[in-house]
């Protein structure tokens, strides 16, 4: 009887800390994230068709060589995303500036991947944390794309201090205009934001391809695509070529400061959240929903809108059709996966950014085509919008309270 | 105007409203004339032709001086916004107004062909063409919504179902291929439906991941196989069927009954879900859970069945329109290739009002603008395509803003429903 009950004790006094672990919100999103990896891989693995070959020859043969599709693959992924580093070494011993500079790029080009997704995982998870389901991030890129591209193209023979902030200025209104409309229809007239924002995005996909095919097109070209930019309007790079790496991470990085300091640190922020979480609790305390609303989708859009602007002025130098590629679309992702919270969307951006420059690169070298992150992410997504699934899997224990769940009010809109 | 405030709100015409519709009816006659009327020549003539291309009938043109008829318009118009201020059409508002745009566009029209010809029997054939996947993706929204689980995944099960179909149809058949494809759209809305009702994750994240899904997979395998081995990506079409003695009506015939499978499929469902949705039992109760779960659940219905068979079922329907595009369409499988289209039937079912007839009206009007976008290039009117195809996108946004009265829409739509 004793005996057991200090089994018992040891047992607890050794699980306490697994328990605690295992309560973890953090455990379900690092498992989250190993298991989308997990599946990717057997994503590979099925879809090899060495494999196949392998299945005739005999049944260890076949797991060897899945194996080793599923590792090469993810090998790849890491080389591209950030470097080989036997390569790093041995360009740091030639000395060769150039060498070095080429071997590090695919660390600093994931970072520059990374940067467009803080700003709109920035812009997803501002609307989640005042109850608005901003779907409409990529459109809004879009939108604030073309309002920099136009500042950056025409205002001439300003200096660069002025100019570029005035670009990103353009960005932040253009993306912020188009959050705003829906977030108004919303206030107003009860217009769910997700039906409005999904047409906006489409409404915005056809302006801008206008604006591309007619008054912006380079006159020089028939692509619909822009002249170059002003180089007054350029946002500075560290370093040269080939690492595009520019200042625009760190504005990033700033932009999530912000926003961390608005939401937590301000009576806004605190008014902001508690709309999102409770609106009647809210209405009954005298917070103004209306504004609320207009301002959070307002802000929201800017941000979505800077994601664009700094591609347009960082990294592409003008504006094509379908520059952004679905930014906008995996940002809802990754403000899930960062909790909508600023410090784990950078983190989520981040991870992101590798996984997508890691991409490129591995369907280069592995023949593994780019959309499997697309897959990746909807695995992620999946477990993380059903934890109990992670939770069932790796038999973890149920949290006294789920404070992280995203509460979405209805297509009502009450 | 005793009569127009009636006994039940849904019959109510509010006066702020009514003010707000003779406006708009008057408007549109004003810009009639403002941006057509006074461009055209007073011996201006129009030419509609009335057989589409490929018909064996021949019709004669419909030719008529343009500038009479929009001056007819005009001041039908007016008169009708005259009237609206005046006495108010009360119940029968909505109808009127569907009217004076519809004058609006055909005023457009007869404007944009003065001096030329247009083919008006093919624009409206290729407006139905246009109206099938997204009325097909509507019903499909309508399936899902009215059970209460709001589905935004149609367009990953669309293009789950065109990748499907394509790849299984090019193996095998069309019709093993189609019925793959519908088997597809119903896995996914599996997935949908455990996560939403099972897991009670929210609808709109849920549908989220499958649409990030659909994208990735659809072109993850279609770059690595369909892309390689072609064989794998030629499917063939479903034949167009003419159906013996409606085809050969004037006009109307070659429009309507001269197409493949697909579109006769389309009319069954809408008939098919019509009768279903408020004429049975099943109806009912699908209905109800949609609007009011504990009520239904108080009085014996499941709750979550209801819900399952419902997802299901629109996912299969999904799935059935995803087919379109590759069996019924293209003849292969394109990365992307239902290109929004999924969202445009979501637009449509929210602009019909969350029942069928009226998702297929929205349909309709959304294919018509897409045909028209098409055709605007050859009528060299100053409007570009670009613009017109944000049509429907401005409508939907119009509609839901409750300018045009607002929707229907179930009660309980994306709550999960939680048993006590």
């Amino acid at each position: 009887m004793s005996n057991s009950d200090k089994a018992q004790e040891k047992k607890k006094f050794a699980g306490v800390f697994l328990d605690e672990i295992s309560k973890s919100p953090l455990t379900v999103t690092i498992l989250a994230i190993f298991s989308g990896l997990v599946l990717g891989g057997l994503l590979v693995a099925v879809t090899s068709e060495d494999v196949y070959a392998a299945v005739r020859v005999s049944f260890g043969e076949t797991l060897r060589v899945a194996w080793d599709a599923a590792w090469r693959t993810y090998k790849a992924l890491f080389i591209g995303s950030v470097g080989d580093p036997a390569r790093i070494m041995a360009a740091f011993q030639s000395g060769d500036a150039e060498a070095i500079r080429r071997a590090v790029n695919p660390f600093f080009e994931s970072l520059v991947q990374s940067t467009p997704y803080i700003f709109a995982g920035l812009a997803v998870a501002l609307g989640f944390r005042v109850g608005l389901f901003n779907i409409g991030a990529e459109g809004q890129l879009f939108i604030g794309a073309t309002t920099t591209v136009v500042v950056a193209l025409f205002l001439k023979g300003l200096p660069a201090i002025i100019h570029v902030p005035l670009a990103l200025l353009a960005g932040f209104i253009g993306g912020g205009f188009w959050g705003f409309i829906p977030g108004w229809l919303k206030a107003k007239t009860g217009g769910h934001e997700v039906i409005n924002t999904i047409m906006m995005n489409y409404i915005a996909f056809r302006l801008s391809e206008f604006l591309l095919r007619g008054p912006l097109k380079n006159p020089e070209g028939y692509s619909p695509i822009t002249a170059e930019i002003q180089d007054s309007a350029k946002l500075w790079r560290f370093f040269e070529s080939p690492i595009r790496f520019h200042i625009g991470f760190f504005i990033a990085l700033f932009c999530a400061y912000l926003v961390y300091l608005l939401l937590f640190k301000t009576t806004w922020g605190f008014t902001l959240r508690t709309v999102g979480s409770n609106p009647h609790a809210a209405r009954y305390a005298g917070m103004n929903i209306v504004k609320s609303t207009v301002v959070a989708m307002f802000l929201s859009g800017g941000l979505a809108g800077l994601a664009g602007a700094n591609e347009v002025l960082g990294v592409n130098h003008n504006l094509a059709v379908a520059f952004s590629s679905g930014y906008g679309f995996d940002s809802i992702a990754l403000a899930l996966l960062g909790k909508s919270h600023p410090l784990g969307v950078v983190l989520a951006a981040i991870l992101f950014g590798f996984l997508r420059n890691g991409a490129i690169q591995m369907q280069l070298t592995a023949g593994i085509p780019i959309d499997i992150i697309s897959v990746l992410q909807a695995a992620i997504l999946a477990f993380i919008a059903a934890p109990a699934i992670i939770r069932t899997i790796y038999r973890l224990k149920e949290p006294e309270m789920d404070l992280d769940t995203i509460t979405l009010r209805g297509w009502g809109g009450n | 105007m005793a009569e127009t405030v009636a006994n039940n709100h849904l019959t109510y015409v509010s006066p702020t409203r009514q003010r707000v519709m003779g406006v708009v009816f008057l408007g549109i006659g004003v810009v009639l004339w403002f941006l057509f009327a006074r461009d055209v020549a007073p011996d201006a003539l129009t030419t509609y032709r009335l057989t589409p291309g490929g018909s064996a009938q021949e019709l004669p043109n419909w030719v008529f001086p343009t500038l009479p008829m929009l001056n007819f318009l005009i001041i039908f118009s007016i008169g009708l916004g005259a009237y609206q201020l005046v006495r108010g059409f009360g119940k029968r508002t909505n109808l009127v107004l569907g009217l004076v745009t519809a004058f609006f566009i055909f005023g457009f029209l007869s404007w944009a062909t003065s001096g030329g010809s247009l083919n008006l029997a093919g624009l409206f054939r290729s407006a139905l063409v246009k109206a099938v996947p997204l009325t097909i993706g509507a019903l499909s929204g309508v399936l899902c919504e009215r059970s209460g689980v709001v589905n935004i995944a149609i367009e990953g099960m669309m293009l789950t179902g065109a990748f499907v179909g394509a790849f299984v149809g090019s193996v095998t058949n069309l019709w093993i291929g189609l019925f793959a494809a519908v088997l597809s759209g119903g896995v996914l809305a599996a997935v949908l439906a455990v996560l939403s009702i099972k897991y009670k994750s929210d609808q709109i994240i849920a549908g989220t991941v499958i649409n990030i899904f659909a994208t990735g997979i659809t072109s993850f395998l279609s770059a690595k196989f369909l892309q390689k081995y072609q064989y794998l990506n030629d499917p063939g079409r479903f034949p167009t069927i003419k159906i013996p003695v409606l085809a050969d009506i004037p006009f109307v015939g070659p429009i309507l009954f001269q197409h493949n499978m697909f579109v006769y499929a389309l009319y069954f469902f809408l008939i098919a879900l019509t009768v279903g949705l408020y004429y049975t039992r099943w109806g009912l109760r699908t209905r109800s859970v949609g609007e009011h779960p504990k009520a239904a659940d108080t009085l014996g219905i499941n709750v979550y069945r209801t819900r399952y068979i419902s997802v299901i079922l629109g996912g299969f329907m999904a799935g059935f329109g995803g087919a379109y595009f590759t069996l019924g369409s293209v003849g292969r499988f394109d990365e992307v290739m239902t290109a929004g289209r999924g969202f445009i039937g979501l637009a449509a079912m929210i602009f019909g009002n969350w029942n069928p007839i009226g998702s297929f009206g929205a349909g309709l009007l959304f294919g018509f603008f897409d045909a028209l976008s098409a055709k605007v290039a050859i009528l060299k009117v100053p409007i570009p395509s670009e613009i017109m195809l944000m049509f429907p996108y401005l409508a939907t946004m119009i509609a839901l803003a409750g300018v045009v009265g607002r929707g229907q829409m179930p009660a309980a739509d994306g709550q999960p429903y939680e048993k006590e």
